[in-house]
């Protein structure tokens, strides 16, 4: 009896889209893109904590994935605010803007 | 017995199917996020990544986590990104300037790198060899007896989290006149 999908196709999505994340993060210069690759990067490690608690027909990686979701919460609603005060102060989503904030 | 496993054969072969089609919808909707010119087009791409891969969470054998997918994630998430997008007034401006930035001579460095990374995990994802197992779904009842078992000191943590950042949002985001540092401000007569 096999499986209907096998895990390592599933481990294969989940480090393709890590990797679309990272690029996504490197690649752009404005703060919201950044931001919207990094949710990209925590979905796809959510997707590895879940397939492998599938594979082992555990619970513990949907509950690491309800942490990974508290956490991306918490760190949108910050980022979010802290791309507002940024926008209100810089008139600016430009990343190279913000040279300024040395150190 | 026969027609017993060849239904069953069937079954997988429909599952792998629609595993690959989610999978294919995911990594396009992924590489439009990523190259959008529109923070709206972009987000609105971010949306439907997010959907299938709660359907992959589905077909993964955890129901529970692709409610919340679609629930938090598209659902909550999405709506502030919106709303921010919405009041900082992005539209063709900030599409013609995103154009402006993204030259190839800018992200051909970074996507090479990041593919050796890319093709390094396909490497050792592919070169193991598990065994043979069955997938099943773990119900929403489990996660539960979990959550509030073992991990009740990461549940603790979490609403710790939650409460830093509802009070950090509202401290960073009160409108106030603009701030200096406390060396640059004129004494004041108290």
């Amino acid at each position: 009896m096999n499986a209907p999908i096998s895990i390592e196709m599933v481990m294969l999505l989940a480090g393709i889209l890590f990797i679309l994340g990272i690029a996504g993060v490197i690649i752009r210069k404005n703060i919201i893109f950044m931001l919207l690759s990094v949710e990209i990067m925590l979905n796809a490690a959510g997707l590895a904590f879940v397939a492998a608690g599938s594979r082992w027909a555990q619970p513990d990686g949907q509950v690491m994935f309800i942490f990974i979701l508290t956490m991306a919460a918490a760190e949108v609603s910050v980022g979010l605010a802290l791309i507002l005060r940024i926008y209100h102060q810089h008139k600016s989503l430009d990343i190279d803007k913000l040279k300024e904030m040395k150190g | 017995m026969k027609i017993h496993q060849l239904t069953y054969i069937a079954y997988c072969l429909k599952m792998d199917i629609f595993f690959y089609i989610t999978a294919f919808v995911t990594l396009f909707s992924t590489i439009m996020v990523i190259t959008r010119h529109n923070p709206v087009h972009a987000l609105l791409y971010l949306v439907i990544s997010l959907l299938s891969l709660s359907v992959i969470f589905f077909l993964l054998g955890a129901p529970f986590v692709a409610l919340l997918e679609i629930i938090i994630y598209a659902g909550a998430i999405m709506v502030l990104f919106i709303f921010v997008i919405m009041l900082l007034n992005l539209g063709k401006e900030t599409a013609a300037q995103e154009k402006a930035w993204l030259k190839p001579k800018i992200w051909i460095g970074p996507v090479i790198l990041s593919t050796i990374l890319l093709a390094e995990l396909v490497y050792l994802i592919t070169m193991a060899q598990p065994p043979s197992y069955t997938l099943q779904t773990v119900d929403s009842k489990a996660v539960a007896i979990s959550l509030f078992g073992p991990y009740l000191i990461g549940v603790e943590l979490a609403a710790m989290l939650l409460m830093a950042g509802v009070v950090g949002t509202a401290h960073i985001g009160q409108q106030k006149k603009t701030v200096l540092h406390r060396f640059l401000k004129e004494e004041e007569p108290s």
